[in-house]
């Protein structure tokens, strides 16, 4: 049987768009600063976030490659959701927020580390993406859907972003 | 309101001003009150919300023109 509901919040973090990790990222922070319990766990677009900028190491598929091209490497590189324009739209973004004093997602996601948040990253995905462990930082389980039920079955607060 | 220690959040935006108060509220010994100004107009909401989440008095609010000083007395 699943644990007791406990203080705690799992956020399935699905989309790999700027927008919406800062908003899973305030709110793990926020209530990590809070005293709550907090799993993240990312999947499929999501994984992107997690994923150092330098890129793919080693041999992959043509498909595997094409993946890793494709795709953002790491937080800083991430489009928006909406006004995107080829990245034109992500960069002002990001300009408007240091004007505002709006922390950065790198700095975001350090923050939460450093509160206490765990990380953790869909096998699946990285498989179907050929993403290897190596080319991810900062994760500290490796896991799949029944890791995520007995995490959210103990949740209070459980959202998919 | 007189505080034994001050925390700086001015500037910045939420989550910013209940991380910091989390963080120094830590290293504070129950009873004692601290400060935290900060210029967040959603920190108006937040500091009693973070207060009543995590069982810590909320003393109350000052306004000091341009920014908000909240007084918290660490009770956990």
């Amino acid at each position: 049987m699943a644990g007791d509901v406990r203080d705690k919040v799992s956020i399935i973090c699905f989309s790999g768009d700027l927008d919406k990790a800062l908003a899973a990222f305030n709110i793990a922070t926020g209530a990590a600063a809070s005293g709550m319990e907090v799993t993240m766990f990312f999947t499929f677009w999501g994984i992107s976030m997690l994923k150092k900028p330098t890129g793919r190491k080693g041999a992959a598929s043509l498909l595997g490659r094409m993946f890793d091209f494709m795709l953002p490497k790491g937080p800083a590189k991430l489009p928006i959701s909406k006004m995107n324009v080829c990245g034109i739209g992500a960069a002002l973004m990001r300009r408007q927020m240091r004007n505002k004093k709006v922390q950065a997602l790198p700095e975001l996601i350090q923050m939460a580390r450093e509160l206490g948040v765990k990380i953790v990253a869909c096998s699946m995905s990285m498989d179907v993406m050929e993403i290897p462990r190596e080319d991810l930082v900062g994760v500290d389980e490796f896991a799949g859907v029944a890791s995520f039920l007995r995490e959210a079955s103990e949740s209070r607060v459980t959202l998919f972003i | 309101m007189k505080a034994d220690e001050v925390v700086d959040a001015r500037g910045l935006l939420c989550p910013m001003p209940i991380v910091k108060l989390s963080q120094k509220i830590k290293a504070l010994e129950a009873g004692k009150v601290l400060e935290l100004d900060a210029d967040d107009e959603g920190a108006k909401a937040d500091i009693p919300a973070w207060c009543g989440k995590t069982g810590n008095e909320y003393l109350g609010m000052e306004d000091a023109g341009g920014f908000y000083r909240f007084f918290v007395r660490k009770t956990t």
